[in-house]
């Protein structure tokens, strides 16, 4: 083998790792492209607020995408205040033993259990064995308990961001524990959290596999009046229009997955811009 | 009166705690609930070694060899890609871009893992699947090889930004140390950087195959689907969790094959748990430095 010069090496290592980085990067570019691309044209006034037409080929895609919001309202509603109050229990109270070691790692294998086997437990649990049959509250219960382990973790780190001393000093007032972190620290870790809830809504909005036995139905002729209904939901109708429908116009396919996909992003975009604004105005 | 609301609070809190151990026990009991009884059945042994996934056929078979080939296959191929690239360019994000161009890139990167999957899969399937067929000049698309590439983008952001914090979490003085004995930057970055950052590397590795044997409705539109041992990667191959997302909308709730997806969600279950609890460890590792 050729003994390279150090500095010829160098270049050419940087310029490999330059196009590395190149093929990191381009994939989201192009994927987000084509569909704007080929689904812009479908987005009309119509298509957001009318029901489907002609087996599904027509119309609009109004009920998936308030089925979608109605799911995921319910899962955040219920996984926000149990996250951040397991995240507070870990960062102010938990002491380092045997049981918050357990905690931990019950939620680091939380986090990992693949999403159609959450689907499957929702279905055995809430669907079969609490019999709230496939309907919005058994998909809603069975995304809060995927999404708690996202939701503790960064509750658990805008907690931890907030100095010590601000403890110390309201303790050493005489102020109890769950006043300290009532009036202290968690005002001072709101935007860490509320960052944290943000990408969960926009996560859980994408999710398919887990609704897909728990809450998603093929199609409902009317909107959700209520919990225990079926609901057609945003991820689930792309699914069926693009694999299960023969002859699906393509740009109505693409419209609704550019729909679904300015929805999610948008939500990044606005934690993205919520940690930022945030950051700024912080005292210390 | 404000101590008993106190105490009141607090045991809301503590339970609200420990419901994450609850929940994992729960998930376990459920799964294990009914792949156990499926065991009893059909038997522990047939089902892991068996090469014949024909659950619906008069003499039914459930061996899962075929998906848990599937399964490998796709995780493999996804990590020759995704691994090599995505620490080089965690590599180029952290060290060599300046701080400005650093965060844009992180960003996009970032922005890979907000995109739904089943809109990766959709746009897959639209794009990939043709493109490989032609390509290659095979039968169809619709392969592991495809799907493998699909993984790779989709555990790309776990990879790149786990393994660039580990990199930059390397104390500046080992690399002033190796310059300053007259090393080029890249030497340093390769002999000194690359090891020191090692273990959270590992780690990501990990998550990103934690990720890629997890992921269901990418792979189910772009592998195929076909339960079938393949002969390479350019054939149709279907995944545990492919299996899972297809077929139960078609059981008989209580049935076998009901209990027979419960036994691979189990198997799933078990196999995500190692891999993420390794990973976890290596994290570990890596803070203590």
């Amino acid at each position: 083998m050729i003994k390279l010069n150090p500095k010829l090496s160098q270049k050419l290592s940087y310029t490999i790792l330059f196009l590395a980085t190149v093929l990191a990067v381009v994939p989201v570019v192009v994927i987000i492209f084509i569909i704007i691309k080929n689904g812009a044209s479908a987005i009309t006034w119509e298509f957001l607020t009318s029901m489907p037409k002609d087996g599904m080929r027509g119309g609009g895609i109004l009920p998936a995408i308030l089925g979608t919001l109605s799911i995921v309202t319910c899962a955040i509603a219920i996984t926000l205040p149990i996250g951040v109050c397991a995240a507070i229990y870990l960062s102010e109270y938990a002491k380092n033993n045997l049981l918050t070691r357990i905690v931990k790692l019950a939620i680091v294998n939380l986090a990992g259990v693949p999403s159609v086997v959450y689907g499957l437990f929702g279905l055995a649990i809430f669907v079969m064995f609490l019999k709230l049959g496939v309907s919005i509250i058994a998909g809603a219960l069975t995304l809060s308990i995927m999404e708690l382990p996202v939701i503790i973790t960064t509750s658990r780190s805008a907690l931890n961001s907030v100095p010590y001393s601000f403890r110390e000093a309201s303790l050493s007032l005489g102020v109890s524990r769950w006043q300290t972190v009532r009036y202290i620290v968690l005002p001072n870790a709101i935007p860490g959290i509320l960052t944290g809830a943000i990408l969960s809504i926009s996560r859980i909005s994408g999710e398919t596999a887990t609704i897909l036995f728990t809450a998603a139905a093929f199609s409902v002729p009317h909107l959700p009046h209520s919990v225990l209904d079926q609901v057609m939901t945003l991820p689930y109708h792309l699914y069926i229009i693009s694999t299960q429908i023969p002859n699906m116009p393509e740009n109505v396919i693409f419209g609704t997955a550019l729909v679904l996909l300015l929805m999610v992003l948008t939500m990044s975009f606005v934690a993205i811009v919520t940690r930022i604004y945030f950051r700024k105005r912080r005292k210390w | 009166m404000r101590k008993i609301i106190d105490n009141v609070i607090e045991a809301v809190i503590f339970m609200c705690g420990i419901l994450s151990i609850v929940f994992v026990v729960l998930i376990f009991g459920f799964l294990f609930k009914e792949g156990f009884s499926f065991f009893k059945d059909f038997g522990i042994i047939k089902f892991i070694t068996g090469q014949f996934w024909y659950p619906t056929s008069d003499t039914a078979s459930f061996g899962i060899l075929p998906l848990i080939i599937g399964s490998v296959l796709v995780t493999v191929g996804a990590c020759i890609i995704a691994v090599p690239i995505g620490i080089m360019s965690a590599l180029y994000i952290s060290e060599i871009v300046p701080k400005g161009v650093r965060d844009v890139l992180k960003s996009l990167v970032e922005l890979m893992a907000a995109i739904p999957s089943i809109v990766i899969g959709f746009v897959g399937m639209v794009t990939l699947v043709p493109f490989v067929r032609t390509l290659f000049d095979i039968p169809t698309g619709l392969t592991a090889f495809s799907g493998s590439i699909m993984l790779a983008f989709m555990a790309m952001p776990t990879i790149v930004t786990i393994s660039e914090d580990a990199i930059r979490s390397v104390p500046w003085q080992y690399k002033e140390g190796a310059l300053a004995l007259g090393a080029t930057e890249w030497q340093t970055m390769r002999r000194i950087v690359l090891k020191a950052a090692m273990p959270g590397i590992i780690a990501a590795i990990m998550l990103g195959i934690g990720r890629v044997i997890g992921e269901t409705m990418a792979v189910m539109m772009i592998t195929g689907n076909s339960a079938r041992i393949p002969h390479s990667i350019f054939e149709p191959v279907r995944t545990m969790t492919a299996v899972i997302a297809s077929e139960m909308g078609e059981t008989v709730s209580g049935g076998i094959h009901y209990r027979a997806l419960f036994a691979i969600a189990l198997v799933l279950f078990i196999v995500t748990f190692i891999v993420n609890f390794i990973a976890d460890l290596f994290l570990g590792k890596n803070k203590n430095k």
